[in-house]
């Protein structure tokens, strides 16, 4: 508890994620030297270690917990930018990502399978329609959000319900897939270099907010229309328009997703590509500490919430946890996590601080009597 | 007339036997009034070859006027075999959503003559009220699947173990016979998971026991998805698998594109889940087989990658 006694008010918001991921690291440490010292384990291997080993198609990659951990996140991470970018604007959560994913990917697999041969253009132009696709249903989301007045949870649960079976409408009940060297260096490895290209992708996604950021006020925009919509309207800012934005520009993060998903595998299943994300989406923004009622966002807290969800996750399959029982000790830590964070567990903590600090001055005062 | 015509074979089932009624059934004039209630195609891979199945065997070439209903509701499907009834087909083939609240509805239908048949999905009910059940027997995969496994005659046996949504007919099933090895000590559990048919959780799961550096040579996984996520994981930590490589790779349900795998060396086995039940009716209502249980399993095949043939992969695949 010392440790968050200090940390508290030193990184601000990013304080809850960044503690989690250090607990984390610790936890898995811990295991490591028990295993490792105490129980003496034979040819045990470490939770941290990676190592640079061949895969099967003759590259050189990188693999280990910690990779699965940034490659397994990508999906999340790319989500809960464009999620935090929502909240943060509307005040509420998009819960039909998962499903918008499924008919991005649909989208995606559907325009490969039907030209003649996968090659970097038709790849692209691939990614352009689930793009298109994506922003024309996110901004049918947006639209109810914005110009509606609809909580956007309850305008997104309409995708949220039939977003699986439109994907089903696009390529029929089997599971289609697409076969080649160039969707498989998409979703793994690129030859000649040894880093996931999801994680890749997760980079320049990161980047290309950073520099919207730095080139327009839409941080700013986004900011005063989340914290007083009618006040940001008052000064000039179309707050319907800052809201629709937020919803296309979450529309083209749910096709990075979707077709990362897919291209990981070669092949959608629309009934469970990326099941459950929404959920660990807004998860990911609520542990970056990022208030899910608007207002004042940090894009880096949700990436890194998305890595703690992520290696919480590896950690319980690396301790055997059965992957039922997972989301259950998913949703202890979270619970914790989210109490920790709240303003009636930091004005407590805050108030505790200033009496110790005050009965600590007293005693000193009177040492010095 | 018809109506009086059902009747009568219905007295002559009850008289005399299965065989004489079927018989019957096939040889008069006219197309056969076939409805067919159903799930929607969209409900899975499966469904959808179950669905052109039925729409191959049930055609106008072959003397049958079909009519179909689908939904994944219960009271839906009532309603439509209800419609069927009084529309007066001569047989109702059923796949149940649910297997409760059919009593009522099969009991009319027996009144008015019309047979039935379940396929896939049994229904509680009395025996009596259908004709036969053409049903899958997923322990039977499980068991056709594990001796298969035994029968390669691996040094030794460290298995991967993933599952399909726990508590499904199919997990339950698949997982029965694996279990039993591992109880045995014949086969060692490296891990056994669940991940709920879901791809990217398979490749998860697998990639975890790598990591740990457990050593393993089975991947058993209770669906052909489930088991491409798997292999996928092997691929980037060069791990070779299938006919000539380390890793026994192990699948169900005879999707085409897992067959090709099969038939490339990338896997080993895939157990079929058959839903070509449409003939076996139809030789039964045409008198051409016959029956003496009410429950028939619908045979179904695991396939080796050393012995399948492209001619396999049109005929048993599902999908394109």
């Amino acid at each position: 508890m010392k440790k968050n006694k200090r940390s508290f008010g030193g990184l601000g918001q990013l304080t809850i994620p960044v503690i989690a991921l250090a607990l984390l690291i610790l936890f898995n440490l811990v295991r490591d030297l028990i295993f490792i010292y105490y129980l003496k384990v034979p040819n045990y291997v470490s939770f941290f270690s990676i190592e640079l080993t061949k895969n099967n198609m003759e590259n050189m990659v990188l693999a280990g917990n910690l990779i699965s951990i940034i490659n397994g996140a990508s999906e999340l991470a790319i989500l809960a930018m464009g999620m935090t970018l929502v909240t943060a604007a509307c005040g509420g959560q998009d819960i039909s990502v998962g499903a918008a994913a499924a008919i991005a990917g649909s989208v995606f697999v559907k325009v490969l399978k039907s030209s003649s041969s996968i090659t970097g253009v038709t790849v692209a132009i691939a990614f352009v329609c689930a793009c298109i696709v994506a922003m024309l249903f996110s901004s049918f989301n947006g639209t109810l959000v914005a110009i509606f007045k609809i909580q956007p949870m309850i305008a997104t649960l309409i995708l949220y319900t039939c977003g699986r079976s439109i994907a089903y409408w696009i390529n029929g009940g089997a599971t289609p897939t697409v076969d080649s060297p160039l969707i498989t260096a998409i979703g793994g490895f690129i030859p000649g270099i040894p880093v996931p290209t999801p994680v890749l992708i997760v980079i320049a996604v990161a980047l290309l907010f950073k520099l919207i950021f730095k080139f327009t006020s839409l941080e700013l925009f986004t900011q005063s229309v989340g914290i007083n919509g009618s006040a940001a309207r008052l000064n000039g800012i179309n707050s319907t328009f800052i809201k629709l934005l937020s919803f296309i520009i979450l529309g083209v993060c749910v096709a990075f997703s979707g077709s990362i998903g897919v291209s990981r595998l070669g092949l959608i299943n629309h009934e469970t590509l990326l099941i459950d994300i929404e959920m660990d989406t807004i998860l990911a923004v609520a542990i970056g500490g990022n208030s899910l009622g608007g207002g004042k966002f940090k894009i880096g807290g949700s990436i890194i919430g998305a890595y703690v969800i992520q290696m919480l996750t590896i950690t319980l399959y690396a301790m055997k946890v059965s992957s039922t029982d997972v989301k259950a000790y998913k949703a202890i830590v979270i619970i914790l996590l989210v109490v920790i964070g709240s303003p009636v567990v930091k004005a407590k903590f805050e108030k505790l601080m200033s009496n110790i600090r005050r009965s600590g001055q007293s005693i000193s005062m009177k040492g010095a009597q | 007339m018809k109506k009086f015509r059902a009747l009568l074979l219905v007295v002559v089932l009850v008289i005399s036997s299965v065989l004489c009624a079927c018989g019957g059934g096939g040889k008069s004039g006219g197309a056969i009034k076939v409805g067919v209630v159903n799930n929607p195609p969209s409900e899975s891979g499966y469904r959808e070859a179950n669905v052109k199945d039925m729409e191959k065997v049930f055609s106008a070439e072959n003397g049958y006027d079909l009519k179909t209903s689908y939904s994944l509701k219960n009271d839906e499907q009532l309603q439509a075999a209800q419609g069927f009834i009084t529309e007066g087909v001569d047989y109702l083939l059923i796949s149940a959503a649910e297997t409760t609240g059919w009593d009522e509805v099969l009991k009319k239908a027996k009144e008015a003559g019309i047979k039935v048949y379940l396929f896939d999905r049994m229904i509680d009910v009395d025996e009596s009220l259908y004709e036969a059940a053409v049903v899958s027997d997923m322990a039977k995969e499980g068991e056709t699947a594990v001796k298969w496994l035994l029968d390669q005659n691996l040094p030794e046996y460290n298995v991967i173990h993933i599952q399909g949504a726990m508590g499904s007919d199919a997990q339950i099933g698949r997982t029965g016979a694996l279990d039993e090895q591992f109880a045995s000590g014949k086969m060692k559990n490296v891990v056994q998971q669940t991940a709920t048919w879901d791809e990217a959780e398979a490749k998860k799961i697998v990639e975890s026991v790598i990591n740990s550096g457990e050593d393993f040579n089975v991947i058993y996984a209770e669906n052909d998805g489930m088991a491409k996520g798997a292999v996928a994981a092997l691929d980037e930590a060069g791990i070779t698998h299938g006919v000539d490589g380390k890793v026994v790779v192990m699948g169900f349900d005879c999707n085409k594109w897992a067959l090709r795998e099969l038939l490339a060396g990338a896997w080993n086995y895939d157990g079929q889940c058959s839903p070509f039940q449409a003939q076996i009716i139809s030789d039964l209502i045409k008198g051409v087989k016959t029956t003496s249980t009410k429950k028939i399993i619908n045979e179904e095949k695991g396939f080796d990658a050393k012995a399948l043939t492209q001619s396999d992969i049109d005929t048993y695949g599902l999908g394109e």
